[in-house]
């Protein structure tokens, strides 16, 4: 008999990507390179062009990339962006109240240099990769997306935090007008989100600007966005203003709301369970809506969301079951 | 009123009670259709919400309406009172059969362990168990067989089911109590209501007296 035993790491013949999807990847390779080569600015977008204008340059980079993507359409209709409102469709309906053009980011905290700075002088000098990630949500659902971004240690290094810097934490836009979701009192606004230095080192730590190589749409958190794959969504900040240097652990949002149920690393892990429900499983969100969605079986969540290889080292000899 | 136009009134009724189920095996077949996203692209989720919801409006329907019968002086809407508390009966069923078939999967270890370990599901699948006995007694010959009194002591345990149905919604929210709590307030305002005209606080109502 023979028995297949398969990594962790290999790809599901569920997971392997449509021919449709292939070839929707040739053509927006291709008419990247061509759009590339009629603009004079590596960052089109940020030079006034329009917003359905497409990035030029990106790296592709190999992180899951076999993986069936999540539609354009699930990915922007169906959001936790709370600034919005709490329904899952609020974000769709309301972000487009957010103006993201001027947008400054300021860097404050334990390094030689601070300041503020636009999206373009913070990204520009690094190279744009596509990162194919998996995202998984504290609720017990999954996305594929193609983000946009720059690795985050890219953009730490040239701000020289100092030995002192332990931590890195980040905030969003606080503004009632252009979200209309903070006139609700259940979140003590700005939302705040923070990583342990080495963790925000990490390669696989990106600050995304884009997703399915257009510029960021706002439900997903423009106009820039951190991602961090291993951890479950509400870690991956939205709409960032101010990034910190600090030598203490940052207050996160969820945390200080339920400490029982998000502690402050909330790294995908299946063996711990969230206390109203299972995180063994997940329901992979594909964008397609109807029966077939309704049917469609669920997966199992890998431990660190499938990074291990990348992130376990850091948490060695720490007991996760007690660092949630 | 007459028994006929009364028989047309329950008739109606009972189709308007489906509208909910209707409208959801509607929506996600134009969801497969034309994908649309009616359901969203998360409809297990959704299925279980708008079910849990549908089941908590019948109960809540169906705790008022007594109280509205003696306040308009209408003793014939009493018979809805049944009809309601049976759809909330029949919703609380497709809410369970949703959450183990479209969530779970029928991956029956997993809803023990959730029964065991997660209160507000322990405390949703008490509900529905003192749901059983209220709907195995609502037909006229099992209360003519268990005699009245019996019946009044069994069917009294709405109460406690719809601050349990309540809680279990409170407990799963995760943030927006918006409607958990307005349901909450309602509950409590048909609880305090019957407290006071049982206690003869607002005057015992003949309404339900032989």
């Amino acid at each position: 008999m023979l028995i297949k035993f398969s990594k962790k790491y290999d790809t599901k013949p569920s997971e392997i990507t449509s021919e449709n999807n292939f070839l929707t990847r040739r053509r927006f390779i291709q008419s990247s390179l061509i759009s590339g080569a009629s603009l004079l600015s590596p960052l089109g977008v940020f030079a006034g062009q329009p917003t359905n204008n497409i990035f030029s340059n990106i790296k592709k980079m190999s992180f899951g990339a076999n993986e069936k993507l999540t539609s354009f359409k699930g990915i922007t209709n169906y959001n936790n962006f709370y600034e919005f409102g709490t329904g899952k469709t609020d974000p769709a309906q309301y972000s487009h109240l957010l103006k993201t053009e001027p947008w400054t980011v300021e860097i404050m905290g334990m390094a030689k240099k601070t300041g503020k700075f636009s999206i373009s002088d913070l990204i520009k000098p690094s190279e744009l990769e596509e990162r194919i990630y998996r995202l998984r949500c504290v609720e017990a659902w999954s996305m594929v997306i193609p983000w946009v971004g720059v690795p985050l240690s890219s953009i730490i290094k040239r701000f020289e935090p100092n030995s002192k810097a332990k931590y890195i934490a980040f905030e969003t836009l606080v503004d009632k007008k252009q979200m209309p979701g903070q006139n609700s009192k259940f979140i003590d606004w700005p939302y705040i989100e923070g990583l342990r230095m080495d963790e925000a080192m990490n390669p696989l730590s990106i600050l995304a600007i884009g997703l399915y190589g257009k510029p960021m749409p706002n439900q997903n958190g423009a106009p820039i966005r951190l991602v961090v794959p291993w951890k479950y969504g509400f870690k991956s900040i939205k709409s960032i203003v101010k990034i910190s240097f600090v030598e203490n652990e940052p207050k996160t949002t969820w945390n200080q709301l339920a400490p029982r149920e998000y502690g402050f690393y909330s790294n995908v892990n299946p063996n711990r369970d969230h206390p109203r429900w299972s995180q063994k499983e997940e329901r992979r969100i594909t964008g397609e809506s109807g029966l077939g969605a309704l049917f469609t079986p669920k997966i199992k969540t890998e431990y660190l969301n499938g990074y291990a290889e990348e992130v376990a080292h850091l948490y060695k000899g720490m007991d996760l079951k007690q660092f949630f | 009123m007459a028994k006929k136009t009364r028989n047309i009134y329950k008739h109606l009724v009972f189709v308007v009670c489906l509208m909910p189920l209707a409208w959801l095996i509607f929506a996600i077949l134009l969801d497969t259709i034309y994908q649309t996203q009616l359901m969203s692209v998360d409809p297990v989720q959704k299925f279980d919400r708008e079910l849990g919801d549908w089941a908590l409006i019948f109960i809540i329907l169906s705790l008022s309406i007594r109280p509205i019968a003696e306040l308009i002086k209408k003793k014939e809407l009493i018979i809805y009172r049944k009809i309601f508390g049976l759809f909330g009966f029949f919703y609380v069923c497709l809410h369970l059969i949703a959450y183990t078939g479209l969530n779970l999967q029928f991956n029956m270890a997993g809803l023990l362990d959730d029964i065991s370990k997660r209160n507000y599901i322990t405390i949703g699948i008490i509900g529905f168990g003192l749901l059983i006995p209220m709907a195995a007694t609502s037909s006229k010959k099992v209360i003519k067989y268990i005699g009245g009194r019996l019946w009044k002591k069994i069917h009294s345990l709405i109460y406690i089911i719809s601050l349990l149905g309540v809680f279990h919604f409170f407990m799963m929210t995760r943030a927006d109590f918006t409607r958990p709590t307005v349901y909450l307030i309602i509950i409590l305002i048909l609880l305090l209501y019957r407290l006071a005209t049982k206690s003869k606080i607002l005057g015992q109502r003949p309404l339900l007296r032989k």
